[in-house]
């Protein structure tokens, strides 16, 4: 086996999984700016909604890809419910407010969506039954799965079919629009309220199959998951550029990359000292180094006004 | 206070002997009404009157979003715990500590600032949460292959403040009034809190404070008017950090025991969130969110039993209907009171023009 | 901008509503909404508490200490205990600590403001411990269902004690056993950087170099994480014949899986923390033959352990998670040790608890002079057919000699 293949197959995986969550996140935060907390929740509800209909469906006569078909869409449709109404629930009418007050709104969102969860799905973990039986291949001495490759394939496809729908379409267009300013692209014409509700609705899509992608490849599904994923992602968001679909993508995998081989090699390489206990230190110094190198990230543009 | 009492200095001072005698009776008065716990929160929420005022300074006058504060609590809660236990059989007094603890966290304040310097707005946000956690992966980890803080097992036993012989951890009486350790460990944290505040409100008139808010406001104006940025900033993070450090030293004192589960990204943001909705930069504000975000959830707690009362039977498992009421309550207090609960006059002069 | 607000509210109360309205039904209404206490003239109602985390993320494991405890509290008073001749009504307080040793202070005085005589809990030792101080100082007894912190019992309080097996006493019997009885030469090591995973996974790894077993890798991940490919690789690289893991279920059970997945072919070993009907189902067909060691006797030969599992899924309509045996038995020996003393004050049946001779779920309960659970049989199961199966025990006579004469002290058993 070739461990250093293997490794990087691992953090590839690992990073497709960080990128599809991450792309949801950067897209609600360029355009309104703001750092989402309770977008890895909704993960997590894509996830649950998800294990809910495959328990229900596994076992009967309905096929496995049907089954998959109908998470997804189940998932697709209660998660892009919940972040519209979110957005005009909790966000819209913080709009004009100092920056941090939605960041606190986001905050309990995010708690609330939590302790719903605990109530309808419990609190215990959940285990997906086993509806897909992965076939394992070899390939150069690393071992992937058919499952590991359609993720992979997924969080590119994704990213692409993103970048080309905000780069080429009209409603892309007035995304890029409401992004650079709000109140001149209202003067446009553009009708601002729907274009972020219409992010949001995208964003909330993209965590509803990233939750699906989560249950299936971990098989293991909980009230409180969103929490670490949610800041995974936004780990990523930022290193890549925050608001940057390819900067997600590649800030995804960079960290996925990253704890996959600080996991496999700090302990060889410092002699023992320290061990894969220091994989997030490693990879918060990646991330402090490439900031401080490249404020805005590594694809990020000019350095937000925001501030 | 100010805002209470008016310009009448008569009126003023009277206000502030009531204030004063109030404070001084407050744990006998909470004791008798709402029983021991009671004090108890309120002793954690004058750490965390600390803990929000320190934040503030960076977060509320600087604008530098800081998501990895209570690190600066582990540093100062560490440096007491490691040096006044028996970890080493180092049992040094509080007097040295708890400023070694301050200057400690300023140390690290400096540290986390220097390389950040050049980052804004949320790019700072994630590296000072990166850096609140690799602080507590580190407490977590340096147990081998040298033990220093003896990993996810803590630090027990550690000394709680004494001075000639009075122990804060003992029960003394005082003619009628007994003191406990709640009881005692209430006025050196309620002299170290209304310390915090003074120092706060004197830096908010100050030069330095001026400039901080200046920086918030617009940094490369501040630049231009020849504000040193980079100093300014390092210096805001240095103070908040100081407020952090001093407040660790006070809770390992006050808890005999610590470990690295007391310093995760959840307490960060608690504390942030009491900054945030009592009002970023009016001190006012931040002593209200801190005070009110340490009661909300232990209030809470009452609201399960409440349930057997009203409705004759438990809905809902109290622990979730707990946390479920404390998100919506963040959520309702924002959305009514977007600049906080107490906002800053800059900020809701702000808050005028913006939504013109 | 404010117009929007009362609308705002009610959408946002309403939906509330809606959830809460839709949410757990399977909680069994708390025994005092059942019975309004109409013979309360003779009965003395006595307030045991508990303190477990029920939010967050390790909210799954306290609620089942809850459960285990409610259990316990339901039995005693459907059959109905007589205390110094006074008829006893137990009542349950449970308060969520929220894993956090903040929180753990105010809730243990919030338990001893309203009047509890004795408590279970907490779950975490970074709560049990701060806690421990409060419940000494109010002079009321305090037995851990879980905290396996070695420092737990070593503060000089007469008030803890813990009905769990700590750190030193399973690790050595699991290394024992992975290296005389199934032959591995070869070990991995990993822990969940838990004081509960890295103590058993310490204790295992020092008793298993001693008997010339070669530790090929020491590795770490933590009790929030679902991926472990990347140590898993590193391990494969290392080609161990077997793996120990220290941790809990959520993680052992992925962690299972991930080995098959990578084509890890070494037996895979662990705790009671993952010896749960949770692993096999969140590992699936991968547990098969994973192994697991948990104090006691085999279930079935325990009186009325089968039993207990049974009736613990049937009232809850949940299997046990992990610790919900041991607060039942918590429990049990508080009411064992007030009738013994004849009285409810804890200052009276206090020293009663320390001379338990209980026979529970969990097995023969007795206490040293510490507080800790005197050496219990454990028994090491292995997961066939989708169950788990008794494999061996091994009884505290046979393992003590050989613990003093062969393993050189973890570095935990220094500290005692």
């Amino acid at each position: 086996m070739d461990v250093f293949l293997q490794q990087l197959v691992n953090g590839l995986i690992l990073g497709s999984i960080y990128a599809i969550v991450a792309l949801g996140y950067t897209m609600v935060y360029g355009i309104i700016g703001l750092i989402n907390f309770a977008h890895g929740d909704i993960v997590m509800v894509g996830a649950l909604v998800a294990w809910t209909v495959c328990t229900a469906l596994a076992g009967s006569a309905v096929p496995a890809p049907l089954i998959l078909l109908a998470a997804a869409g189940a998932a697709m449709v209660v998660c892009m419910t919940l972040g519209v109404s979110i957005e005009r629930v909790a966000y819209r009418p913080l709009r004009r407010a100092p920056r941090l007050a939605p960041l606190i709104t986001a905050i309990g969102m995010s708690i609330l969506l939590q302790y719903s969860a605990a109530l309808i799905w419990s609190k215990q973990y959940l285990a997906l039954p086993a509806i897909l039986q992965p076939t394992m291949y070899t390939v150069a001495g690393a071992t992937v799965t058919d499952l590991q490759v359609f993720i992979f394939l997924l969080a590119c496809a994704l990213m692409a079919a993103l970048a080309w729908f905000i780069k080429r379409t009209r409603i892309g267009k007035a995304m890029r629009a409401t992004e650079q300013n709000r109140d001149v692209a209202g003067l446009m014409g553009i009708d601002v309220n729907r274009i972020i509700a219409f992010t949001f609705l995208v964003g909330s899509g993209l965590a509803a199959i990233a939750g699906l992608m989560v249950i299936l490849y971990y098989g293991i599904g909980h009230y409180f998951m969103g929490f670490m994923l949610g800041l995974k992602a936004f780990t990523a968001a930022v290193l890549g550029g925050i608001g940057k679909v390819n900067g997600a993508m590649l800030g995804g995998m960079l960290l996925g990359v990253v704890e996959a081989l600080a996991s496999g090699y700090i302990g060889d390489l410092t002699g023992g000292w320290l061990g894969s206990n220091y994989r997030d230190v490693f990879a918060f110094l990646v991330l402090v180094l490439v900031l401080v190198l490249r404020p805005s990230g590594l694809i990020g543009g000019p350095v937000s006004e925001r501030a | 206070m100010t805002v209470l009492a008016g310009n009448h200095p008569g009126l003023k001072r009277l206000a502030f002997t009531g204030v004063a005698v109030a404070l001084a009776v407050l744990p006998f008065l909470v004791d008798a009404t709402l029983g021991r716990t009671w004090v108890r929160i309120v002793d954690v929420a004058l750490l965390y009157v600390m803990l929000a005022l320190g934040l503030n300074i960076v977060v509320g006058f600087a604008g530098l979003l800081d998501l990895g504060y209570i690190a600066f609590f582990a540093v100062g809660a560490y440096s007491y715990a490691l040096l006044a236990s028996p970890q080493f059989d180092i049992h040094a007094s509080f007097l040295v500590l708890l400023p070694l603890g301050a200057f400690l966290a300023a140390v690290f304040g400096v540290l986390l600032g220097a390389p950040t310097l050049r980052l804004r707005g949320d790019y700072l946000a994630i590296v000072t949460l990166g850096f609140g956690e690799i602080i507590r992966i580190f407490l977590n980890n340096l147990n081998r292959p040298v033990n220093i803080t003896n990993g996810p097992l803590g630090i027990t036993l550690i000394d709680p403040i004494s001075l000639g012989g009075i122990s804060l951890s003992k029960t003394y009486a005082l003619g009628p009034l007994t003191f406990s350790p709640v009881h005692s460990y209430y006025y050196v944290f309620l002299l170290c809190a209304l310390a915090s505040i003074v120092i706060s409100v004197r830096l908010e008139d100050s030069r330095i404070g001026r400039a901080w808010i200046a920086i918030r406001e617009d940094e490369q104006a501040a630049k231009a008017m020849g504000i040193n940025t980079r100093d300014v900033k390092l210096l805001a993070f240095a103070m908040g950090a100081t407020f952090g450090g001093v407040a660790g030293g006070l809770f390992a004192s006050f808890q005999g025991f610590i470990s690295p589960e007391s310093f995760t990204l959840l307490d960060s943001i608690m504390v942030l969130c009491m900054v945030v909705l009592g009002g970023m930069g009016n001190v006012g504000g931040v002593v209200l969110g801190a005070a009110l975000l340490t009661a909300l959830p232990e209030a809470l707690r009452y609201v399960g039993p409440l349930q057997q009362a009203w409705f004759g039977q438990v809905l809902v498992d109290p622990s979730d209907l707990r946390m479920l009421m404390f998100g919506l309550a963040l959520v309702l207090m924002m959305l009514f009171r977007p600049a906080g609960l107490w906002p800053s006059k800059i900020r809701k002069r702000e808050l005028a023009t913006a939504a013109e | 901008m404010s117009r929007a607000h009362p609308l705002r509210l009610l959408v946002l109360g309403f939906a509330l509503l809606t959830l809460a309205a839709c949410g757990k039904k399977e909680e069994a209404p708390p025994p005092q909404a059942q019975a309004p206490a109409p013979q309360a003239a003779q009965e003395v109602v006595v307030k045991i508490g508990l303190a477990a985390p029920l939010t967050g993320p390790q909210a799954h494991i306290g609620q089942d200490i809850k459960n285990g405890a409610q259990l316990a509290i339901d039995d005693l008073n459907t059959r109905g205990v007589e205390i110094g001749g006074k008829k006893v009504r137990f009542q349950l307080i449970a308060e969520d600590d929220e894993a956090n040793p903040t929180k753990a202070t105010t809730v243990a005085q919030k338990l001893v403001d309203s009047g509890v005589v004795a408590v279970v809990g907490h779950f975490n030792s970074g709560a049990s411990i701060p806690a421990s101080k409060i419940y000494s100082d109010a002079g009321i007894p305090q037995i851990s269902p879980s905290s396996t912190n070695p420092k737990y019992t070593l503060q000089g309080f007469k008030t803890t004690f813990r009905v769990v097996a700590h750190d030193d006493q399973q690790g050595p019997v699991d290394a024992r056993f992975a290296v005389e009885k199934l032959g591995a030469k070869r070990i991995a090591v990993i822990d969940d950087s838990t004081a509960y995973g890295q103590g058993l996974a310490d204790a295992f790894a020092a008793t298993a170099k001693s008997l010339g077993a070669e530790i090929v890798a020491r590795e770490h991940t933590t009790d929030k994480d679902t991926d472990f490919k990347a140590i898993l690789t590193r391990i494969k690289g290392k080609n161990p014949d077997l793996v120990f893991f220290g941790g809990i279920d959520p993680q052992a059970g992925p962690m299972k899986k991930q080995m098959a997945e990578l084509g890890i072919n070494a037996k895979f070993m662990g705790g009671d923390g993952m010896q749960t009907p949770n692993f096999i189902k969140l590992a699936g067909e991968t547990a098969e033959g994973a192994m697991a060691s948990i104090p006691g006797l085999p279930k079935d030969k325990m009186p009325g352990g089968k039993e207990f599992l049974e009736r613990f899924k049937q009232k809850f309509g949940v299997e046990v998670e992990l610790f919900a045996p041991m607060a039942y038995d918590a429990v049990m020996v508080f009411a064992d040790s007030m009738k013994r003393a004849g009285s409810t004050d804890p200052a009276k049946f206090l020293p009663e608890v320390g001379k338990t001779q209980y026979q529970g779920v969990i097995g023969p309960i007795a206490f040293d002079e510490k507080g800790d659970l005197k050496d219990g049989p454990i028994t090491i199961y292995v997961v066939k057919n989708g169950q788990w199966e008794p494999l061996e025990t091994v009884t505290p006579t046979a393992a003590a000699p050989a613990k003093q004469a062969e393993a050189p002290a973890p570095p935990q058993a220094v500290q005692k």
